[in-house]
């Protein structure tokens, strides 16, 4: 699989690692209310869904950035791939 | 029709005509006492358990394509129980037993076959790992050898025992293990249960659920509505798919598994071998054939095929632990989709919907456990309690810290 690094074109997925869906970016504030719930939806739980994954991919042997890829769990084909800092501040930006 | 020595001389004798289909292919009766979603090996074998240790119910398997038809023909063959954890060992051990009866019980030829696992030692600090596996195996009833290299090297005198990084220093062998006709046993499962009256439907895709007041009555599937007093869930691989249909969200992600076979060889290894310094290990067929594999890929996947970086990670492993292999050629390579859990360990329980019980998170171990893993769940749907050896593996233990982690690596599916 090649992944369209933003900031560095088409990079072979042997240079990342993977951890997953890329709802981890999105960690409960541990200080409210029912923050253990949450916090085990967080670490445990996976929607795992057979088709679009919105998943972080980091790039370790690479520029060390954090991305958010968009691919499909049938075919393996990549749809696109985000800075996921870029991800995060838009998030916050929209909360705010 | 029952197999026997003097049944397969008969048939040879008269042009074998008398052989007949292993099962029916019945349509879907209106209600069921028990459905299991699901015609592998896990599946068929809880009907099978169910039927004849726990008996006196009306029960169905679906499955959405042909018995057998997804990781039960799609593994490396091999059976184990040398495990260290104690929600572990005891249930792989039972499993174990299981193996060493189950042809006999069921009356098919599984080709189980206890030729033996090796896991090498490649530091003193492994030495002392797998001294503490070995006694946790004996402990919970299983057999376990520590080797010297000496005793490794009489019994594989080709391996690459003085590699300047990884030498080989001993072994842990637990002769009891092995392989078996990774088909034969699902037919085998199969046959038993339709022969105690299960019906076995195929081609039949389970669409929905419909629950009523948190209680399952019954499934939607492609042949029509099909009512259930308890309904097992055993789909590895598209357990996350079908659960979500009953609005469950679980702590699985499915991963794709990639495995090997070279070209036919002449007998050279005669046992399983688990390489220590990295993850490949080998086994030959009966047919001759080098079957071999590692490392899951690391990414979700449903694709049932994986990518080139793997591959290329278990051919190293593979010429770093025997060299020779570099001269034989690859046939196969395939992938299978494994329910990867947060623990690296399954589930065997019953879930917030009264009469749903779910059997799933295999990860890439549930060959080995297909026959406990039918029993206990068999069971768990006629008793509603777990088996004895099955008691840790509950659903809730992830929100309750009772994780089963044999590899110590925290909810990370894509690392056990």
């Amino acid at each position: 699989m090649l992944i369209p690094h933003p900031l560095l074109g088409l990079r072979d997925a042997q240079e990342f690692t993977y951890l997953g869906d890329a709802r981890l970016l999105d960690r409960p504030d541990g200080l409210a209310d029912g923050a253990a719930a949450a916090f085990f939806d967080y670490a445990y739980l996976r929607d795992n869904p057979a088709g679009i994954h919105r998943e972080l991919w980091f790039h370790e042997q690479g520029d060390r950035s954090w991305l958010v890829v968009t691919r499909n769990t049938l075919t393996h084909e990549i749809l696109g791939a985000e800075l996921a800092r870029d991800v995060a501040r838009a998030r916050q930006g929209g909360a705010a | 029709m029952r197999f026997s020595g003097f049944r397969v001389i008969k048939e040879a004798l008269t042009g074998h005509r008398g052989w007949g289909p292993l099962w029916r292919n019945p349509d879907p009766q209106p209600a069921y006492d028990v459905v299991i979603i699901g015609g592998g090996g896990h599946g068929l074998s809880t009907a099978y358990h169910l039927a004849k240790v726990f008996g006196g119910r009306r029960i169905a398997v679906l499955e959405k394509g042909w018995l057998g038809s997804g990781n039960i023909g799609r593994n490396t063959t091999i059976i184990r129980s040398n495990y260290l954890l104690p929600g572990n060992e005891p249930f792989y051990e039972f499993s174990m037993q299981l193996w060493e009866r189950m042809e006999q019980e069921f009356n098919f030829n599984a080709m189980v076959s206890q030729r033996g696992i090796l896991n090498l030692i490649h530091s003193d600090g492994q030495r002392d790992a797998y001294r503490r596996r070995g006694n946790a195996m004996r402990l919970a009833g299983a057999d376990a050898e520590l080797l010297d290299r000496e005793q490794v090297r009489a019994m594989y005198p080709w391996l690459n025992f003085d590699a300047a990084r990884f030498p080989i220093k001993g072994g842990l062998l637990q002769r009891r293990a092995g392989t078996a006709r990774h088909d034969g046993v699902a037919w085998g499962y199969a046959r038993g249960a339709d022969r105690l009256g299960v019906d076995l439907i195929q081609n039949c895709e389970v669409t929905g659920f419909r629950i009523e007041q948190g209680r399952v009555l019954g499934v939607d599937t492609t042949r029509g509505y099909i009512g259930a007093k308890k309904v097992g869930v055993a789909v590895a691989g598209h357990t996350s798919q079908v659960m979500a249909k009953a609005g469950l969200r679980l702590p699985i992600e499915s991963h794709v598994l990639q495995a090997f076979v070279s070209e036919g060889l002449k007998p050279v290894i005669d046992g399983v071998i688990t390489f220590g310094a990295g993850h490949f290990y080998v086994s030959q067929s009966d047919k001759g054939g080098l079957v071999f594999g590692g490392d899951i890929d690391g990414y979700n996947s449903y694709a049932q095929r994986g990518n080139l970086p793997v591959i290329e990670d278990v051919a190293e492993g593979g010429m770093a632990l025997m060299p020779a292999i570099g001269r034989a050629r690859l046939l196969r390579i395939w992938g299978g989709i494994m329910d990867m859990s947060m623990d690296g360990s399954p589930i065997i329980d019953r879930t917030p919907i009264e009469g749903l019980y779910l059997n799933a998170g295999w990860c890439y171990g549930g060959f080995k456990a297909t026959p406990a893993s039918g029993y206990a769940f068999a069971q768990l749907l006629a008793t509603d309690a777990p088996h004895p050896t099955a008691t840790a593996y509950r659903l809730d233990r992830f929100a309750r810290g009772y994780l089963i982690d044999e590899k110590g690596v925290g909810a990370q599916p894509n690392l056990h």
